[in-house]
């Protein structure tokens, strides 16, 4: 169970005071503070843990959140962002004497840019929502997390969220031109603009990813980019996870980098036929779904090679896409895996960390012992191109010894991910379901590297509070 | 001339740092010292030099990434990555011919300028692609952060926040990378005869078509005529994938764009435009020119890029689909000036690449923060360079 410490007395006593001034600040509706209405801010995508906030405020302008900051700043109050509550490591989870500042209302577009392929929006808007804004004309945005139809692009920035298409697109930090920012004294900032390479510090690669210790996102600019003319999927199955992971070694050694090139075991393969019945193989112990771009032509020519390529690993199966309505089907039981999952075990925990590559078929086989030992079931699916390991482990979270063990599970899979080379989190975030594994991963004197960084933003540990850095000795 | 450290391993540089750190003492931080003409002058009684501390420690060529020592020679990375058919992504430019260097610039100078070259509009900047990193701060700790895997998001990024520093930060002692397969063909779409703002049309439809284009480039008669046989202004479209579709998307590409007089150049002439253009043929520099770079949106370089040549008679190309504005110039504040306004104006940045001393101490080499930006700045140098002794006054006087 992860710890959550004490809330600062003096705050919870002057509660009253402090929502009254956020009321001579907002719009009455904005400001939320009766027990009822704030259940639906109590969790996130992390919903085994639950925390009713002091307050919830839904501000509509930059200029709003800066007033709500001044606010928190002058009263010595904890502020948590939250976007669409989407993470799945708790980075949105409030306190109870935090304010959480909900960026949904914050739902504009604000400029599009075709000639400089580049779009100005809210944080509050939602990832697809994006390209939705620019698909009449062709365009795009790319990082596409599983979440994208509920998630905005506020956290997509504050956790540096990939998905199934960076290895060919990269994730968001590498799709990002600027940022509007409000500092926790309530200072609003640009960084960054529609112009590429920051002159000074790359303030905006530090600030994407720093799961809102550093600053409150408010507005965003990033890049778009013309959709492909097409794009088309292949399915291979194979007898092993090592053979499967050889073939992943071939493909990339060819010299060609697929869109997407995701791994399924066997129990992520079962699962998701029964849910989908997208015609996977069930005799299969690994799955590799490979998509690539371009003409129809030029799609044909790349996916004959990587049948090629996938010929040469004795594949029990292959299945070219010979349509777009069959790359969906192929991709429609990858897309519903957790849905899968949810109906076969009453509850999961998806774990997110990263390993070379090539230890892949040795990672699996460990965590298939820990299955064992654990007594729970785990599924495994991995964007194979770029290491991205999301084994999810099954358990009933009526029943705390399982959801007990299914934490121990995940840590020990984290820990294994650091120990072969990788790390903790590729794209979830550490928030405060990892927290307490950052030093496995980093020295003490790292970890305080980082903290005095946050310090320089948020002297008072104000921001966010309590997620990233190990409890014991998260404030400064 | 100071006095130059070299150390061999890191706990040499820790040592040195420390030393230093406690002795209040600057140092001056370099790789090879090819950039030493860029931002301001650093004053220091030493240098503190990567130069021995060099040697790839890590290539796997089938997960994509490479590790090398910050002192290794970018060429030889590029050559053990050509040995498996692979590249660095955002090929950094060479300036040499611009910088007047002698040595051969280190990966380490790379990363500490984030400076990339023409493959940037596309596919992202030398940090884009900086997946680990090992420093020594001005304390003379050792840090880490990212690593050897393709993805990462744990604790804060200070891979970013380091590339592109220019050691006021930290030292860089060993980066990894990411890297791509190189392409099996290059081919280069020449459209010729048109101006700054009609070329930069075109490169705009271009970059924003289906057809993957991995450079950009528009060139004024003048500096198109010293990296090819070219009789006026051109812009250039490169396509970079296997032979069939560098055939098809260059051809497409001359269809949708409609432009009268154009040329396909195959993959030898190809390859060798655009190693011109990473060596900074084009840009047309005398002996004593200030060379400055501004980045810009896109659409907005035309008309920077006008403004300095008929204004005060600059000379320059535009690369990035437009928004890289690449000018020489007389080394003089009035110049540095139209510089600065004209980015300003544009809402971009710029960076001084190249002066005497005098003038890179009296103008702001890259813009200047906006006050609540720059306490930001000071308190993360305090963090990282509690006494300031590394580089300092490179980026900001007095900081």
């Amino acid at each position: 169970m992860i710890r959550q410490p004490e809330p600062k007395a003096d705050v919870l006593a002057r509660r009253d005071e402090i929502v009254a001034g956020l009321r001579a600040l907002l719009r009455p509706d904005a400001v939320i503070a009766e027990a009822l209405l704030l259940r639906p801010y109590e969790t996130d995508g992390l919903s085994a843990y639950r925390q009713p906030p002091l307050a919830v405020v839904l501000p509509e302008t930059t200029e709003q959140v800066a007033a709500v900051m001044r606010h928190c700043h002058a009263n010595g109050v904890r502020v948590v962002p939250r976007g669409a509550g989407t993470s799945l490591s708790g980075g949105a989870l409030p306190m109870a004497d935090a304010v959480v500042v909900g960026l949904m209302r914050m739902n504009q577009i604000l400029d599009i840019d075709y000639a400089d392929r580049c779009a100005t929006v809210q944080a509050g808007v939602t990832n697809i929502g994006i390209t939705n804004a620019v698909q009449a004309h062709g365009f795009f945005y790319a990082p596409d997390p599983s979440s994208q139809l509920a998630c905005m692009i506020g956290g997509n920035v504050n956790m540096n969220s990939g998905g199934a298409h960076c290895l060919k697109y990269g994730v968001t930090a590498n799709n990002l031109l600027g940022l509007k920012i409000v500092t926790v004294e309530g200072e609003i900032l640009d960084i960054g603009g529609a112009h590429l390479d920051a002159a000074g510090y790359d303030w905006l690669g530090l600030l994407t990813g720093s799961e809102g210790q550093l600053a409150v996102i408010t507005e965003v600019t990033v890049r778009i980019l013309h959709s492909p003319e097409g794009a088309r999927a292949m399915l291979a199955a194979f007898r092993s996870n090592e053979v499967a992971g050889a073939c992943v070694d071939s493909i990339i050694s060819s010299g060609i980098i697929p869109v997407a090139l995701e791994f399924m075991d066997r129990p992520a393969i079962h699962a998701c036929e029964a849910f989908a019945h997208a015609g996977y193989p069930l005799d299969a112990e690994a799955m590799l779904i490979i998509e690539v771009e371009g003409s129809p032509a030029e799609q044909d020519d790349l996916l004959a090679r990587l049948r090629a390529i996938c010929e040469r690993h004795d594949p029990i199966s292959m299945r070219v896409s010979q349509s777009a309505e069959e790359s969906l089907a192929i991709w429609k039981g990858r897309k519903g895996a957790f849905g899968a999952i949810g109906r076969i075990s009453p509850d999961y925990l998806c774990m997110d960390g990263v390993i070379p590559t090539s230890r892949l078929p040795d990672v699996l086989r460990r965590i298939g012992e820990m299955s064992d030992t654990f007594g729970l079931k785990v599924a495994n699916i991995f964007h194979a191109g770029d290491g991205n390991l999301h084994p999810l482990i099954m358990f009933d979270a009526n029943d705390p010894e399982s959801f007990h063990k299914a934490e121990e599970f995940g840590a020990d899979i984290l820990k294994l991910c650091v120990e072969v080379g990788g790390c903790l989190t590729g794209e979830h975030g550490v928030g405060v379901e990892k927290r307490e594994l950052m030093p496995v991963q980093f020295t003490a004197e790292e970890l305080e590297q980082q903290r005095r960084i946050k310090s320089a933003f948020d002297p008072g540990w104000l921001l966010n509070p309590n997620k990233v850095f190990p409890l014991a000795a998260a404030s400064a | 001339m100071s006095t130059m450290l070299a150390p061999s391993d890191e706990a040499g540089f820790a040592a040195v740092i420390a030393e230093a750190a406690a002795a209040k003492e600057p140092l001056s931080i370099i790789g090879a010292g090819t950039k030493s003409c860029m931002l301001r002058p650093v004053q220091a009684a030493r240098s503190l030099s990567t130069r021995n501390h060099g040697g790839i420690t890590l290539y796997s060529p089938n997960e994509l990434v490479i590790s090398a020592r910050a002192g290794t020679p970018l060429a030889d990375i590029e050559t053990a990555l050509a040995e498996h058919g692979q590249h660095i992504i955002a090929e950094p430019s060479d300036l040499a011919s611009v910088t007047g260097a002698k040595e051969p610039q280190t990966i380490g100078g790379v990363i500490a300028t984030n400076l990339s070259g023409p493959r940037r509009v596309a596919w992202g900047a030398m940090r884009d692609h900086l997946l680990g990193i090992r420093a020594v701060t001005g304390a003379g700790q050792v840090i880490r952060s990212g690593g050897r895997v393709l993805k990462n998001v744990t604790g804060l990024d200070l891979c970013k926040l380091l590339a592109g520093s220019h050691g006021t930060l930290g030292v860089i002692t060993e980066v990894t990378l990411k890297v791509l397969p190189a392409p099996e063909m290059v081919g280069t779409l020449v459209l010729h005869n048109l101006d700054a703002t009609a070329g930069v049309a075109k490169l705009s439809a271009a970059l924003g078509s289906p057809y993957s284009v991995s450079g950009a480039v528009w060139l004024p008669r003048e500096a198109a005529a010293r990296i090819g046989p070219f009789a006026g202004s051109v812009a250039l479209i490169r396509i970079e994938d296997f032979a069939a579709s560098v055939g098809y998307r260059t051809g497409r590409l001359r269809d949708d764009l409609g432009h009268a007089e154009t040329d396909i150049l195959d993959d030898a002439a190809s390859r060798q435009v655009w190693r011109e253009l990473r060596t900074m043929a084009a840009l047309p520099t005398e002996h004593d020119d200030a060379v400055w770079r501004v980045s810009v949106r896109p659409s907005a370089g035309p008309a920077v890029l006008r403004t300095l040549a008929e204004g005060v008679g600059m000379r320059g190309y535009l690369d990035w689909g437009g928004g890289l504005v690449w000018l020489a110039g007389p080394p003089t504040a009035e110049a540095h000036q139209t510089v600065e306004t004209a980015a300003k104006l544009a809402g971009g940045t710029w960076t001084l690449m190249r002066a005497p001393e005098p003038l890179r101490v009296a103008v702001d080499v890259l813009p200047p923060e906006q006050e609540v930006l720059a306490r930001i700045t000071r308190r993360v140098k305090m963090a990282l360079d509690p006494h300031a002794i590394l580089n300092p006054g490179r980026m900001y006087a007095g900081l």
